[in-house]
């Protein structure tokens, strides 16, 4: 009996690294204890971190599968699991099963295109994944636009790379957008819906959302007002988790299981679900 | 067919627990059967069926799924699966074994639950026909025959005999083990058995309640019927509906803190609790129509869609006995389905 995997049964990994991003994220790096990956992703799956007694729960994977060393994982603190995340130190051990879910289609539909990503806040985290994943396979992709908008300066995530390593790439456009002016910003000054129907891209790419659940719908609406087609547009959702594989029932909308139809859904599909989300 | 004469059940119950547990519906004092572990004087219930069903062989309540040892920063994960033994559930309604069929492919579909799977492999189910079908009964909307259950043997009793047909080959060596204490014989009482049961099936209240407005493809049709808001306007989002069903599976996994170490257990939840989906930020199912409604979609139109347009109910009438405010699938599904279920 002990020799059969059970998905519910997780690994050990060990927290090797804590970056404050913003006041309220942090980027915690996460190998086994032998110091390797815990297992291989694609862009846009999940893992389940728990902490024993306090609880488990479902988290995108931010690094890109072309990491080979470790995953990391952009935590917003909001919650038990996540306040005990943030008071934990480099060595903690946690446990980790995964990846869970369906990836972006990094090497199928998107191959070839222009891409263009849009992220609201934390919703950064599960984009990163997918945008170092076509930095990395550079010549795969067309050009890369990239809007990201937050509340203010000090709430945007991974700013240090978005500066050093995506606004210095060739063929990416880098596009910061904060919610009101602030002091020490000479950037734009505005909501992401609207930045995005301003900057008034060319149609014929694919788009990708992700942020808290309004701005997702109005960033949607704006595509499509400047002539954007929902079968080019893709988003990530985010549910109450237990299992990750479609039995607990918890994020079960429509016939579909959040946790292993998604999270990765194109924006025409997630019409045809019932708006439970 | 197989058969022997009632004053030799109590032999081969003791036959069959030699190198098996054995658990059958057995009367409790309260009038009511519930599946009991059989010991020497154990008598089978002649009860339509138990209070709840029998999902808990497979599917239990509370199940220990690992334990955790935490020393300072450190963590080790213990399996604490162990091999488990096999075991006979004696007496088990068409309904219920069909509702065995409806959890496997929850259960069983990649990747396969490895707790659930262990339990399924050494369980043998010898299901019984129903003699006394009541007005809850509504398994024949779901193509469920009450007269010729599923299982690895099936088992028919009269008032002096019970009569055994092996429908699996976990079937076929029960039924060599007991062939001591059988006899081969044809089924022609079986056959007369079976007649008088579908004339008794033919009477039931519910015997014209159909299923052909629910299924899969019928999100949008029923999602946002106003009569969702009606059917739910009194639920108490108690459970109770979920707990007595054999095929409600969803499941929550908690971590208890022993002082010494951590138990990462699982146990049933249900659909119709508020936190059900609540989470950090936020509930996508505000109020208990959204949460009934779920329960219903669920059971009628998602699984099916996802499962061959096979339905997550099996009629057994467990939640028309139980919900304390007499609401159930049945009036659901006259109300949602319009004169079509009637």
């Amino acid at each position: 009996m002990n020799n059969v995997n059970d998905t519910l049964i997780p690994k050990v990994g060990v927290i090797t690294d804590v970056r404050i991003d913003t006041p309220d994220i942090k980027t915690f790096r996460v190998v086994t204890p032998d110091g390797k990956k815990a297992f291989d992703h694609m862009p846009g799956q999940c893992a389940m971190l728990s902490i024993p007694g306090v609880g488990e729960a479902m988290f995108s994977i931010t690094s890109s599968p072309t990491n080979e060393e470790y995953m990391e994982f952009s935590i917003k603190k909001c919650g038990c699991v996540t306040d005990w995340l943030h008071n934990a130190e480099v060595g903690q051990q946690i446990t980790i099963r995964g990846p869970y879910g369906k990836p972006f289609p990094v090497d199928d539909v998107f191959a070839g295109k222009d891409l263009l990503f849009i992220a609201g806040g934390v919703g950064l985290a599960p984009l990163r994944s997918v945008i170092n994943y076509c930095r990395h396979y550079r010549d795969r992709y067309g050009k890369i636009d990239i809007v990201y908008g937050s509340r203010s300066k000090d709430d945007l995530l991974d700013y240090q790379e978005i500066i050093n390593e995506w606004s210095t790439d060739s063929g990416v456009n880098v596009h910061l957008t904060i919610d009101n002016p602030q002091e020490g910003w000479d950037g734009h000054v505005g909501f992401v819906p609207t930045y995005v129907k301003e900057l008034g891209f060319d149609t014929n790419k694919v788009a990708v959302l992700c942020g808290p659940p309004i701005m997702i719908k109005f960033t949607l609406d704006g595509l499509c007002e400047i002539g954007f087609d929902k079968t080019n547009v893709y988003t990530t959702l985010e549910l109450r988790m237990k299992c990750g594989v479609g039995k607990c029932g918890r994020c079960n909308v429509g016939a579909k299981y959040v946790c292993k139809d998604g999270p990765v859904f194109r924006c025409d599909e997630l019409e045809e679900l019932p708006d439970e989300y | 067919m197989r058969k022997c004469s009632l004053d030799k059940l109590n032999l081969i119950f003791a036959e069959i627990a030699k190198d098996a547990a054995l658990y059958l519906p057995a009367d409790q004092t309260d009038g009511s059967a519930a599946y009991k572990k059989w010991e020497e004087g154990t008598a089978l219930s002649d009860a339509l069926n138990t209070v709840r069903s029998p999902k808990d062989f497979f599917f239990p309540q509370t199940e220990d799924l690992m334990k955790f040892k935490t020393q300072g920063k450190n963590i080790d994960i213990i399996d604490i699966r162990t091999a488990l033994e096999d075991f006979v559930i004696f007496g088990v309604r068409a309904c219920d074994v069909k509702s065995f069929d409806i959890l496997d492919r929850v259960f069983l579909t990649e990747p396969v639950d490895s707790f659930y799977a262990s339990r399924r492999s050494h369980g043998i189910i010898v299901s019984m026909a129903c003699t006394r079908p009541s007005e809850t009964c509504f398994c024949k909307t779901f193509s469920i025959d009450p007269a010729n259950p599923a299982g690895d043997v099936s088992a028919w009793k009269s008032e002096t005999e019970i009569f055994f047909e092996a429908n699996t080959q976990k079937g076929e060596d029960f039924l060599n083990k007991i062939s001591s204490l059988t006899e081969e014989c044809d089924d022609t009482l079986v056959a007369t058995q079976k007649e008088a049961i579908n004339k008794i099936m033919d009477k039931l209240p519910l015997k014209n309640l159909d299923t052909s407005a629910f299924g899969g493809g019928k999100t949008n049709e029923l999602f946002d019927s106003p009569a969702w808001a009606e059917l739910s306007q009194s639920c108490l989002g108690c459970g109770t509906c979920t707990f007595v069903c054999p095929t409600c599976q969803c499941y929550d996994i908690k971590d208890f803190n022993t002082g010494n170490e951590v138990i990462r257990f699982r146990c049933w939840d249900s659909c119709m609790y508020s936190d059900f989906t609540k989470m950090a930020h936020g509930n996508n199912r505000l109020t208990q129509k959204e949460r009934f409604r779920q329960r219903f979609m669920h059971k009628l139109v998602y699984y099916p869609e996802n499962n061959d347009g096979l339905f997550s109910c099996v009629g057994c009438g467990r939640c028309l006995a139980k919900c304390p405010i007499s609401m159930n699938i049945v009036k659901v599904m006259k109300k949602i389905g319009g004169n079509k279920s009637e």
